[in-house]
């Protein structure tokens, strides 16, 4: 089966993060006042094909841990989709 | 001393570094393309160098898709078996992503490319890479990053500080290690790292850079001379 896997990338909430203070300070340059921290991530959208879910999954979690994803400072959490649920 | 100038897609500073091993020293230095399988592929060299630039454009993550190029097993074969190996500026990068040396790298604090000259001070004078310098040095060395900023859980820096394998700190020209002297925030004001063995060595400055007068400056010599008189000890 053909699956999308979305997955978001984060940095660990120790690890400090100045394009989001940057982009934070953006946001209360316009006004947005009540903005009390913005933290920036990276988006992944992954399309492979896998004999079914649970054999999809374990692969993008290898994905993750083996390039995707740096341990030492980011985390990450990805959900599977079929394409024709995101196409609508 | 044979030295290998490992070359990635989007490496820009393997030409300096050959020029000053090959011109500078008048050592024997060969380029590698990053295509290179095989344990043994660098087998033959007794110094193997990541040099700077912007491997595989940054994506993903500065250094991530370089750690896993083909030529990379060689690489941590050569570090296993004792070979000397040194990544600078984007190399720098490339070891951490590889897990040969510890933490990794964030964007510089400031948010800027950093293109100017710091102050180093040479923490370990023992090193390879470090023996023609002493203790307490202060070495002048341009930088050229966007990430430089050195992070590791704090567990992590202090096994390096305990261990004694920080061996370049930004300064200032007295050598005095201050917030202000600290031009990407790094970690402990961390310019270079190196393994437990002492055989790998990752640093942000760039020594190519300052190796003859012509450039304004020549505090990055001693660490090439450290490695050539290092092998001839060997």
């Amino acid at each position: 089966m053909k699956l999308l896997a979305r997955i978001h990338v984060t940095l660990k909430p120790a690890v400090n993060d100045p394009q989001g203070l940057a982009i934070a300070g953006g946001l209360h340059q316009l006004g947005f006042s009540g903005v009390e921290g913005v933290r920036a991530g990276r988006y992944l959208e992954v399309c492979l094909e896998a004999t079914d879910r649970g054999a999809a999954e374990r692969a993008v979690t290898e994905m993750c841990q083996r390039l995707l994803v740096n341990p030492v400072i980011e985390r990450y959490r990805f959900e599977l989709a079929e394409p024709a649920e995101v196409d609508r | 001393m044979k030295a290998a100038v490992v070359v990635f897609p989007g490496s820009n500073c393997e030409a300096d570094t050959a020029h000053v091993i090959g011109d500078v020293l008048q050592e024997p230095v060969e380029y590698v393309w990053y295509a290179t399988a095989g344990r043994e592929a660098l087998a033959a060299y007794d110094c193997v160098i990541l040099p700077g630039g912007f491997a595989y454009g940054d994506y993903l993550r500065v250094g991530a898709i370089a750690a896993i190029a083909p030529v990379m097993e060689g690489v941590r074969a050569h570090a296993e078996r004792g070979g000397l190996v040194l990544g600078i500026c984007n190399g720098f990068q490339v070891l951490l992503e590889s897990g040969l040396l510890p933490g990794a790298i964030l964007r510089n604090a400031s948010l800027e490319f950093r293109s100017q000259w710091v102050h180093l001070r040479v923490e370990d004078d023992r090193t390879p890479f470090t023996r023609r310098y002493r203790e307490g040095q202060v070495l002048k060395m341009p930088i050229a990053h966007g990430d430089g900023n050195y992070f590791a859980e704090p567990q992590t820096l202090a096994e390096l500080e305990g261990a004694g394998q920080v061996v370049f700190r930004y300064c200032d020209a007295a050598g005095r290690v201050t917030p202000a002297a600290n031009p990407n925030g790094s970690a402990a004001n961390i310019a270079g790292i190196r393994n437990r063995r002492g055989n790998v060595l990752g640093m942000m400055p760039h020594p190519e850079r300052c190796s003859e007068p012509l450039l304004g400056g020549v505090d990055g010599l001693g660490l090439w001379q450290s490695v050539v008189a290092a092998l001839v000890q060997v």
